[in-house]
């Protein structure tokens, strides 16, 4: 336990000092800020329009960037150290490969977990500010659910990004690998959906269900749960309707959306040789 | 004495490559093993063997009284040092927070850092980031990495490569002292008249068998390589060539003043006895096969019964 509190303490404090933590909250906000205001554009208006298309399009924001940044913050978790030369050494100490890797993930899900929560906490502290008639508490409830879930969704990308490697021995397979994820699941995914959607004529009673095999979907249902009046900008994701959608069904897919890659990874890990 | 490092007919298969054939070695408390041989020839694969990062295709390996890769890893990784072939650390950190960071893994009292990294000779470069470390520096800090927790087994990999000769007799007294505390010591080196005087045995290897293995005296008699004899003097008119008993004996005047002489060891006596009752002799040198050589002969020897041992195993 004390192994993977040092090998996590590491990770954070090279994210902090690597200036990840810093890079990550700020383009965060940055882009938060900039959907909020603007968000409005298309039908010309300017300025903050209603909280539910804020969330919305944050929500959407997050589906791009985070399962992103976090593949990018891990995907050199294991490889990079295997290429530096510094895994080898680490192996012959006195700690397991699981408390390893389980040290790196609580580092890097704590950098994304502090950065998300400072990069979208000032960007609703700014709303909450400049915004008129903005009712706090439900804009507090919508930023920690958005907040709570981006983490998850950050999380969820860290374990791909693991998997990816310990399974590779190229920093830059690795990299190659963690884009493929990230369009399959952010891009692809929808399209194949979509297809199916409209090709699929009678009995579609199923189609729903594939959403949860996308972490990202799952993700976005949970943001758009509490908002009806979201729901005609939602797009694809209103095909999901019904009990099985809600908030409370979909956080515990989303971590196991975590623990299955994780796990893959620990024993892919412990399993191979140095 | 109780053996630290067991190895019982280990082989090392690595697909269709052999890495190590079939060997036994026994190290005892206390001992400094030189491991000896061409790249390739199997002195990593051991020490992977050692510290539980391989395990074996077939036979059996026990490290102070276990099995590295198993349960018994993780004790048995609190008393081991290990620095490995070309250390690298990270980067962006300080020669100290590496230092600490590796203390901690290995749950030692972080007092050990200041002490350990005076030691190595890193005290004043303590706060700077291992980026601006030269490859000595590196190798120094990776010296007191492994010397973290008073381990009672040491593994270097080339130790010395990167050292200036000073911090190299520092880096053997370091070894010597361990030594006379218990520790055991295995180092792989190239550069073998360094090491020579402060190893108790060599085993010498080439695709991944044993060509030989024992102290300096031991090594010297399997090769039964001739000594060198040197004479220095006024010896002009002498006529080298013959007159020896022995015609293993090689005389190569190499002017007036000086003469070599190529000598088996059990010749030594009487070459002796003639050069000291020649006249104009004034000076004789002797000189034993050095680790070198030994090296050398034991590297050359020819092939064993299953395929050339040529030790380039790659």
């Amino acid at each position: 336990m004390t192994a993977i509190l040092t090998i996590a303490g590491k990770e954070f404090r090279d994210g902090l000092r690597n200036r990840w933590v810093l890079a990550i909250a700020l383009v965060l906000a940055l882009l938060a800020v900039g959907i909020a205001w603007f968000g409005a554009a298309a039908s010309g208006g300017l300025g903050f329009t209603s909280l539910a298309t804020t969330l919305v399009s944050l929500a959407t924001l997050a589906v791009f960037l985070i399962p992103l940044i976090a593949l990018l913050l891990a995907y050199d978790a294991v490889v990079g150290e295997q290429e530096a030369g510094t895994l080898l050494l680490l192996l012959t100490y006195p700690i397991s490969r699981t408390s390893l890797l389980l040290g790196k993930f609580l580092g890097h899900g704590l950098i994304l977990g502090a950065a998300t929560t400072l990069g979208f906490g000032i960007a609703g502290a700014v709303i909450a500010l400049a915004a008129d008639g903005v009712p706090l508490p439900e804009l507090a409830a919508g930023m920690g659910l958005l907040i709570a879930s981006s983490v998850l969704l950050g999380w969820v990308f860290i374990a791909f990004a693991y998997l990816i490697s310990v399974c590779v021995t190229e920093k830059a397979r690795a990299a190659g690998l963690a884009l493929v994820v990230w369009f399959l699941f952010v891009l692809v995914f929808d399209l194949g959906l979509l297809a199916l959607l409209v090709s699929v004529e009678q009995g579609g009673d199923w189609l729903p269900w594939l959403l949860l095999l996308n972490p990202t979907e799952c993700f976005r249902l949970i943001n758009l749960a509490g908002f009806e009046a979201a729901r005609s900008y939602i797009g694809l994701t209103a095909i999901a309707e019904g009990g099985a959608f809600r908030p409370a069904v979909l956080v515990p897919i989303l971590m196991a959306w975590i623990l299955v890659p994780l796990g893959l990874a620990l024993l892919r890990f412990r399993h191979r040789s140095a | 004495m109780t053996a630290v490092i067991d190895f019982q007919g280990v082989t090392k298969r690595h697909g269709d490559l052999v890495r190590l054939d079939a060997l036994d070695l026994s190290v005892n408390e206390g001992e400094v093993l030189a491991l000896l041989g061409h790249n390739g020839a199997g002195k990593t694969t051991i020490m992977h063997l050692i510290l539980g990062l391989l395990s074996p295709s077939a036979g059996r390996v026990s490290v102070l009284g276990g099995a590295p890769d198993g349960a018994h890893a993780e004790t048995l990784r609190r008393r081991l040092g290990y620095l490995p072939e070309n250390v690298s650390f990270y980067e962006q950190l300080s020669g100290r927070e590496v230092l600490d960071y590796f203390a901690r893994l290995k749950r030692v009292d972080r007092r050990q850092v200041e002490a350990l990294l005076e030691r190595v000779g890193l005290g004043a470069a303590a706060n700077r980031r291992v980026k601006t470390y030269s490859k000595g520096m590196r190798q120094r800090l990776g010296l007191a990495q492994a010397l973290l927790g008073e381990p009672r087994l040491l593994l270097l990999d080339e130790p010395t490569t990167g050292l200036d000769p000073a911090a190299t007799r520092d880096f053997y007294d370091t070894v010597r002292e361990l030594r006379e505390r218990g520790c055991t010591v295995l180092l792989s080196s190239h550069m073998l008249p360094g090491v020579e005087p402060y190893i108790d045995r060599a085993l010498i290897l080439g695709g991944g068998r044993r060509l030989a293995l024992g102290d300096m005296e031991t090594l010297r008699r399997q090769a039964s390589l001739p000594l060198t004899i040197r004479a220095w003097g006024a010896m002009h008119d002498h006529d080298w060539r013959h007159g020896w008993e022995d015609p293993r004996i090689e005389a190569r005047p190499v002017n007036g003043h000086e003469v070599t002489l190529s000598v088996p060891a059990d010749a030594k006596l009487a070459v002796l006895r003639r050069l000291t009752a020649l006249p104009g002799v004034n000076d004789i040198e002797l000189l034993p096969p050095t680790l070198e050589h030994l090296y050398t002969h034991f590297s050359a020897a020819p092939p064993a019964p299953r395929g050339p041992a040529s030790g380039d195993a790659r």
